[in-house]
């Protein structure tokens, strides 16, 4: 037994990268602890390829997401937005939509969320209503007993505007004489997150910032004497587009507002963020907002908090005294719910002869509409070693609807430039591209991920660019990700045992689709001795213990650690209760294989017959995530990634095809290598689309979005899906009782980088614009001949 | 979307009694749901000719040319072995459209006479000069996707594959009303903006098409179609070309070049068809006549490299159609 006294412990834990040389490290880590957990080889349900639980809920339809929703008596809502890109609402006139057939209440926006505020109040433009600074800005909405009834109602609604001039490109918002976006500067709460979006920051016009640093401090040394002081100046010009999110299902809500509290199935990646946000906006305690997501259909960071769709529901919802449900339309979730913001990066990068960096500097200017974070200065600060880096990130504010963080904020268009910079650095010092990268990047898993991928994809058929004979020319390329172990602390889990045997986990942590329900189910039946099926999983609701906004890859980490900790507990209760009758400690019972014995060959019980010893009808244990194991001198963890693309290229139509892709990646002690090959490969096409197809394109001369729809925006589909390859390391650092780690940024970092080399590699042009399309492919490979022609 | 009453026609009479300002005609449905639901079209009626029996049928062979019924779908066209092996760029064209899931809906009679897709068309967003506003709004705006030639008015693109490559293949469409039947060469049946703005065919409103007819190809001639899509599924062409080479000997006695998403109606290039007659297929001729085909194009400020797709999509589907590999 342990001293009771003693609130730490001396725990050695596997470390090291799986087939890779283990070794071992010893750690103090709080004695309510479970036991070290080995590494996946000695374990039979964690690190299993195990199919999801809701599989078959899902693909049969059974799953309820919130789009389905239905309750007795439900209202439904429209939304009427701005048909203008800036302009002050003069009067919004109702009367005539409340007598509409059907209608049974409206109500007018009196804050917008979701958009920059002016920081200093008396400066913004006086106004009764928010002030429109996109078309297709949430005005107001409408409850009616049909669809059809809200829709016609809404078409009654006279809003009158004051129009005010706009811009929406960026490059126009930046000249001197452009209209304000905002009259004065602004912040915004819940930025982009890709850097540049902090509070107080200067504004001159409509550009904000630069910020200059990142998330883990200053800029470092001094770019000047790096620069200086280097043999080989690389640069280069990029550009990304504005990418929107296209979850499958949109942004929104089912609020049921009663007189004893309020009830709100959300399409949300955070149960708690939507319940705090309706808690501030209507004055109630957060103990009666109850706030559910049983599944939900995507959200790819647009989904945090209650956003004004839950916002006017829940007004719509008090007004009329009944359940509404408003679920945005593809045109509305296409303008005003979130998007990845653009960037127009200059990046510079000084190197001596042998490769080794002495001076990054970024200056980037995004835009995140009326929205800020749009840096994309990541990669750049933190993939690798480099004495002296300089970011310097702008938010250019214009009148398009806002980003909200979207997968691995700012790090997919930091790493199209960044790793295609590194790459030409390479062609000029005539080093390969991975032996480069060897040299200068000290992580221990990318090293690794760098070989594994390069005999996979078979890196040494790599041919000089162009040398294809024919028009279609092919390629392969490389890039890196680099995305950090967030943890959130807010992560708890109850586990119960019934009598019977059954036993149940709950917590208001939500499945946004990585599978999360499955991989707690392993932990417990891992604790348990039981298999993953045997564990009911209840999670989405807020009834339950806390559960963390799944953003940043953090799910996994956080989570699982309180589910194991949680599963722990019970079965200690449970060894407890049944020890003296196995003639052993508790500490020595053994839960294996369905059975509770008294170690190797001693005497057993099955699970159900020792949970028929209980003294009570229920036991159970509940844990909150505790801190992440450390010697103290940690540095913040990264997860690495590595991926290799290989593409085709019509040189005579300049149509490119992604025809392989091999995806190396790590996130700590995987739990089901199944999910995360899913996660994987959503990552791989989402950074493709992004890569070749998606584009948010504004009218320049009117400011509305022409493709507000999944047509004319268009999306990756299954003739454009490649070959994907997943090749998972398994790298232990005992971390947390766990040691799990995250995949859905990291698998979305690389890709577009990768391409884009891979098209170097085809057709000896670079391509710094994306998306990557015909156009541009046509336009610089004409560009390219130009020029070879004058030299 | 508006309310609407629904009729089923169960026969070619008493769709065409049905027909009027008041009413919408509904095939697939795949163009007039879009339509409906973008408020683009709000009709008091919707008549579904679904119903109306005998119109799926094709009839007809190589020799004597085929007739194809409005219903036949686009799945369907794509499979049939009469147009699979004699009428290749129709098979083609029928078999490259949007989605597997949208050909089995699509009839050819609504693909022939689907409103286009220009972006500014379809948005509620723009009162454009097809809707009966003022303005044009791709020649200064967003037109990457719209027409390099006859795109002075309106520069919205001819959307029908099927429309490209019967116009390739010399077909015409058969149009019945209570006044008669009347037969149009597709080459006349599609009206550019000059000659009509609000409406891109010669249909009346009171007409029903009731047959797309195909005339025989001679024995030496063979067709081609190329779509190249930005991406391949759910698109659509960046850029098309629907050919017919006939030979006499070893030269071309008859080529027709029709150039899809080019221009609002399709495109035929005449200077090509001109410059390849009386001469040999060659890679040489070929890439000659590819480029007289973007002769003339008065690309706009963002579509300037579909000037290049089509020269190499031209003289691609020529040497194709040629057997030239
Ligand atoms: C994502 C996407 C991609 C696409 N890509 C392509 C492509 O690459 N190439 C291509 O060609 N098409 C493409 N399409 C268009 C599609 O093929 C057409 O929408 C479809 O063929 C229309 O056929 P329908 O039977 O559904 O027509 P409907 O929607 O039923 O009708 C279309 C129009 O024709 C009229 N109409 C129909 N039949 C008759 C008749 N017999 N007599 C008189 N009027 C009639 C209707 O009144 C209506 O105005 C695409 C569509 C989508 C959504």
């Amino acid at each position: 037994m342990q001293d009771a006294t003693k609130t730490s412990r001396k725990a050695t834990f596997p470390t090291g990268i799986a087939g890779s040389g283990m070794t071992s490290v010893e750690l103090d880590i709080p004695t309510s602890e479970p036991p070290v957990l080995p590494p996946n080889e000695d374990l039979s349900v964690v690190g299993k390829r195990t199919p999801r639980l809701d599989g078959r809920l899902k693909v049969t339809g059974a799953a309820r997401y919130t789009a389905d929703v239905r309750l007795p008596n439900m209202l439904h809502a429209k939304v009427i937005t701005a048909t203008v890109p800036h302009a002050r609402v003069k009067s919004v006139d109702i009367s005539a939509a409340e007598k509409a057939p059907g209608v049974r209440a409206v109500h007018v926006l009196e804050r917008l969320l979701g958009s920059a505020v002016v920081r200093d109040s008396s400066k913004e433009i006086a106004s009764k209503y928010p002030i429109v600074r996109y078309s297709g800005q949430p005005i107001a909405a409408i409850a009616a007993t049909s669809p059809g009834a809200a829709e016609d109602a809404a078409k009654l609604v006279k809003v009158e505007y004051e129009v005010l001039p706009f811009v929406v490109d960026a490059d126009e918002a930046r000249k001197p004489g452009a209209p304000l976006v905002f009259p004065a500067p602004a912040d915004m709460a819940a930025t982009a997150g890709g850097g540049g979006g902090g509070g107080g920051l200067t504004q001159a016009g409509n550009v904000r910032g630069p910020a200059r640093g990142g998330m883990f401090g200053p800029p470092r040394g001094d770019v000047e004497n790096g620069f200086a002081a280097a043999e080989v100046i690389v640069e280069g010009e990029f550009r990304t587009q504005v990418q929107t999110h296209s979850p499958l299902e949109t942004h929104g809500v089912v609020a049921d507002w009663r007189s004893d509290g309020l009830t709100v199935y959300s399409s949300t990646q955070g149960t708690a963020s939507v319940r705090d946000e309706l808690a501030e906006v209507f004055g109630l305690p957060k103990t009666q907002v109850r706030v559910i997501t049983e599944f939900m259909g995507g959200g790819f960071g647009a989904k945090f908090g209650a956003g004004n769709e839950g916002v006017l529901a829940t007004h719509l919802s008090k007004k009329a005294g009944a359940p509404v449900r408003l679920m945005f339309d593809r045109r509305t979730e296409q303008l005003a719910a979130g998007n990845r913001p653009s960037s127009h990066q200059k990046l510079r990068l000084g190197a001596m002869k042998d490769g080794t960096l002495k001076a990054i500097h970024l200056v980037n200017f995004g835009t995140a509409g009326v929205g800020t974070g749009a840096g994309a200065g990541g990669p750049a600060q933190n993939m690798y070693e480099c004495p002296a880096v300089l970011t310097e990130e702008a938010d250019v504010f214009v009148n398009a609807g806002p980003a909200a963080s979207f997968r691995a904020p700012g790090h997919p268009q930091g790493c199209f430039a960044l790793e295609q910079v590194i790459d030409e650095l390479a062609e000029r010092i005539a080093v390969d591209p991975l032996a480069l990268r060897d040299r200068i990047d000290t992580s221990e898993s990318r090293r690794l991920e760098r070989r594994l991928g390069a005999e996979r994809i078979g890196w040494s058929r790599r041919k000089a660019p162009g040398s294809d004979p024919g028009p279609v020319k092919r390629g392969i390329g490389v890039a890196q990700s680099v995305w950090y172990r967030f943890t959130d602390m807010d992560s708890a889990c109850e586990v119960r045992i019934a009598r019977d045997g059954s036993v149940e986990l709950l917590s208001a942590v939500q499945d946004i689709g990585g599978g999360i329900r499955t991989a707690l189910a392993q932990v417990v039946a891992e604790e348990l001795g039981l298999q993953a099926a045997d564990i009911t999983v209840r999670i989405g609701d807020t009834n339950f213990p806390i559960g963390p906004a799944s953003g940043g890859s953090v799910t996994t980490n956080s989570i699982t650690p309180a589910a194991r900790n949680a599963a722990h507990d019970v079965k200690m209760q449970l060894a407890s209760l049944v020890a003296a009758e196995l003639g052993v400690e508790p500490s020595g019972v053994v839960m294996r294989g369905g059975t509770v014995a008294a170690g190797a060959g001693g005497k057993s019980l099955t699970f159900r017959q020792a949970a028929r010893r209980l003294k009570t009808e229920q036991i159970a244990g509940l844990a909150s995530r505790s801190a992440n194991y450390s010697d103290g001198k940690r540095a913040f963890d990264r997860y690495g990634g590595v991926q290799f693309v290989e593409v085709a290229v019509d040189t005579e139509t300049g149509v490119i095809r992604v025809e392989r892709v091999v995806a190396v990646h790590d996130c700590g002690r995987p739990i089901n290598p199944l999910a995360i090959e899913s996660q994987v490969n959503g990552g791989v096409l989402q950074g493709i689309s992004y890569a070749l197809y998606e584009n948010r394109q504004l009218d320049r001369n009117t400011g509305h979005m022409v493709n507000p729809n999944l047509e004319q925006y268009k999306i990756l589909g299954a003739r454009e899906t490649p070959v994907i390859e997943t090749i998972l390391i398994e790298e232990y650092r005992g971390r947390s009782s766990t040691d799990a780690g995250g995949i859905g940024e990291p698998a979305t970092v690389p890709t577009a980088g990768a391409v884009a080399n891979a098209v170097y590699n085809a057709i000896g042009v670079r391509l710094r614009e994306m998306p990557m399309t015909p156009a541009r492919v046509l336009a610089a490979m004409a560009a390219a001949r130009k020029e070879g022609g004058r030299a | 979307m508006n309310a609407f009453e629904w009729v089923n026609a169960t026969t070619v009479d008493e769709a065409i009694g049905q027909l009027g300002a008041a009413s919408l005609l509904k095939a697939g449905g795949v163009d007039v749901l879009d339509r409906l639901k973008e408020g683009l079209d709000a009709p008091p009626r919707l008549v579904n000719i679904r119903t109306v029996k005998g119109l799926d049928r094709i009839e007809g062979d190589a020799a004597t040319g085929l007739r194809i019924g409005p219903l036949v779908t686009l799945a369907a066209l794509d499979v049939h072995p009469v147009v699979r092996k004699s009428f290749v760029a129709l098979a083609d064209a029928a078999g490259h459209a949007a989605t597997p899931q949208i050909r089995n809906m699509a009839t050819a009679g609504g693909n022939l006479l689907q409103r286009p897709r220009c972006w500014y068309f379809r948005s509620r967003d723009f009162h454009c000069l097809k809707k009966g506003g003022d303005t044009c709004f791709s020649q200064h705006g967003e037109n990457q996707y719209h027409a390099i030639f006859g795109n002075e008015i309106c520069a919205i693109v001819h959307p029908s594959a099927l429309g490209t490559a019967l116009v390739a293949l010399g077909g015409s469409v058969e149009l019945a009303s209570s006044r008669g039947k009347r037969i149009v060469l597709a080459e006349q049946f599609f009206l550019p903006p000059a000659a009509a703005l609000e409406r891109e065919n010669g249909l009346a409103e009171d007409e029903l098409l009731t047959a797309i007819v195909v005339p025989p190809l001679g024995a030496s001639a063979r067709s081609a179609y190329t779509k190249v899509g930005e991406k391949e599924s759910f698109d659509w062409p960046i850029a098309e070309v629907a050919a017919v080479v006939e030979r006499s000997g070893a030269n071309v006695s008859r080529a027709s070049i029709v150039l899809g998403a080019a221009a609002p109606v399709p495109h035929r290039a005449t200077a090509a068809e001109k410059l390849l007659a009386g001469k040999p297929l060659t890679r040489e001729t070929a890439r000659a006549a590819a480029r007289a085909a973007i002769e003339g194009a008065t690309p706009l400020s963002e579509n300037r490299y579909k000037v290049t797709l089509f020269e190499n999509v031209v003289r691609r589907t020529l040497l194709d159609a040629g057997g030239v590999r």
